[in-house]
């Protein structure tokens, strides 16, 4: 009993950092329908920028928010510089849908690769916010930790921000309506374009969080957060790719199974688990396991 | 003095040439029905002067000013809405939130206050629906809240496509006389697209009447109604 609460505790921690890069994933495809690749990349560009204050300072509470704001501006800029720019260019045939979704997949290359030039490819151990010793009771100690805690808390207090964002604001009226019906949102005066840079920032600043809540409990180089990106694919998927909520649950549900699956199967076996939920989720039920009812086009 | 002035429009669509050399003019004040078959230009007509299509040449201008190749969202913040076809309504927003999106970007938010009463009280059904989802409605209900949307822009000039278009009878009966009562309460220019010429000539001041991209006539409504040539070539009957 004391394992199977123990496991579903460390899966709700890793769950919940696949949540918010599922989270980061799921905002860009809403607002632009780009599958971004990029992701990975613009995470681990924000938590060297983070790393690079923390070495400075030792003040992880310091990098954290340079760390997101770095996240937001990255993809702001990443929306306008690129996306805006191939949607508006690409907007006809076949290359439409991949072509930025391609775009993407070069951009994680290149800020990998200028990520490497600049703080080179070694490993590097990132300042740890609180303890990663497990929690004690008496004369048991859990492997859940106060740096697990953290990351179950900052997590649930960024999803609460973004869905009160999203369901109480203007601003994310704005969000949903451009990314339900660009054009009905237009015709009724909303700055799309804008909007959907808006998108682009927060997506950049949830990503730019789950690359510095996760760092310190693993080790950072420039391609530390690509297993992320895949997990966090995985979870958007579960969650059927347009819904916060589903990111958030998608999250959990791959994480709570692949902490059972490292637990009780085999530890060499999470990742092919999580290719494997991934494909069955696509195989049984395309449209995600929470996912809306209407397919989208726009 | 001239309201909206149309001046040998040129507007494509996909390869096609969709208006072709197209001028008109609507008086401020006026409501005008452009009437066509399907596939005349009539919609393409109506995204160029939203912002949604390029205009090759030509030009169009509402008092004074050109309004083409303009960003659409720019367009309504100067007061020229566009009310598109099927039923442009959110379905995945709710019936509150699909009128607040032209709220949203409005400095007075006492006179958004204010339409959002005025819209509710015009299609009193959508008070009764406001927390409901868009999709829950009826094609007469998501056509009232579509206008209703566009009037809390607070509109000079209201572009509308085809509001009939799948109605009942009865429904259409009541949307039009809804759009007649609005132009006045509002002092609205309306130019409104129909492939229902009747009701459209009915209640509309001037008739523009284009086939294959180009003008074809445009008169007095009354005029057109009753022009036996016309009403056998293009309001079919």
């Amino acid at each position: 009993m004391e394992r199977f609460i123990n496991t579903i505790l460390i899966g709700i921690s890793g769950g919940s950092i696949y949540g918010l890069m599922a989270l980061a994933l799921v905002l860009v495809w809403r607002s632009t329908r780009v599958v971004n690749f990029a992701q990975a990349g613009q995470a681990i560009l924000s938590t060297y920028i983070g790393y690079v204050v923390i070495s400075h300072t030792n003040n992880y509470w310091l990098a954290f928010p340079v760390a997101v704001i770095s996240g937001a501006l990255i993809g702001a800029l990443v929306d306008i510089l690129l996306i805006r720019i191939m949607v508006k260019r690409a907007h006809q045939g076949p290359v439409a849908a991949i072509a930025p979704v391609i775009a993407t997949l070069g951009l994680l290359g290149l800020i990998r690769a200028v990520v490497g030039l600049i703080w080179g490819g070694d490993l590097r151990q990132f300042k740890l916010p609180v303890t990663n010793h497990g929690f004690t009771f008496g004369h048991t100690t859990i492997p859940f930790a106060p740096i697990n805690l953290l990351i179950v808390v900052i997590t649930f207090l960024v999803m609460l921000i973004f869905a009160l964002i999203f369901q109480r604001t203007n601003l994310g009226l704005a969000l949903r309506a451009s990314a339900y019906q660009p054009e009905i949102a237009r015709l009724s005066g909303i700055r799309v374009d804008l909007t959907r840079t808006i998108g682009w920032a927060f997506a950049g600043s949830a990503g730019a969080i789950a690359g510095i809540l996760v760092t310190p409990t693993n080790y950072l180089a420039p391609n530390s957060l690509d297993l992320l990106l895949v997990s966090g694919f995985v979870a958007a998927v579960i969650g059927g790719l347009e819904s916060l909520v589903g990111a958030a649950v998608g999250g959990l549900i791959l994480g709570i199974g692949l902490a059972f699956v490292l637990e009780y199967v085999s530890s060499s076996l999470a990742f092919p688990a999580a290719f494997m939920v991934l494909i069955a989720v696509l195989l049984v039920k395309p449209a995600g396991l929470i996912g809306s009812k209407r397919s989208r086009n726009a | 003095m001239s309201g909206l002035v149309i001046t040998n429009l040129e507007v494509n669509h996909g390869a096609i040439r969709a208006v072709r050399n197209l001028s008109f003019t609507v008086e401020s004040g006026q409501l005008a029905a452009v009437i066509g078959a399907n596939g005349a230009g009539k919609t393409t007509l109506l995204r160029a002067l939203s912002g949604l299509k390029h205009v090759h040449a030509g030009n169009a201008t509402w008092h004074e000013t050109s309004i083409i190749n303009k960003k659409p969202e720019n367009l309504v913040r100067s007061g020229i809405v566009h009310v598109s076809d099927g039923k442009a309504v959110i379905p995945e927003l709710s019936v509150k939130e699909n009128l607040a999106l032209s709220g949203i970007w409005r400095k007075d938010k006492k006179d958004v206050a204010r339409a959002t009463t005025e819209v509710l009280d015009l299609f009193p059904i959508l008070a009764a629906r406001l927390s409901q989802s868009a999709d829950s409605l009826s094609g007469g209900e998501r056509q009232m809240l579509a206008i209703g949307r566009a009037l809390i822009a607070r509109p000079s000039l209201l572009l509308l496509d085809e509001p009939s278009l799948g109605l009942a009878p009865l429904i259409i009966e009541q949307i039009f006389s809804a759009i007649n009562s609005l132009r006045h309460t509002y002092d609205l220019t309306v130019l409104l697209v129909e492939q229902n010429a009747t009701s459209a000539l009915q209640i509309a001041d001037i008739g523009i009447i284009i086939n294959l991209g180009e003008l074809v006539t445009v008169g007095p409504s009354h005029s057109l109604l009753n022009d036996p040539a016309l009403r056998a070539a293009y309001l079919g009957y």
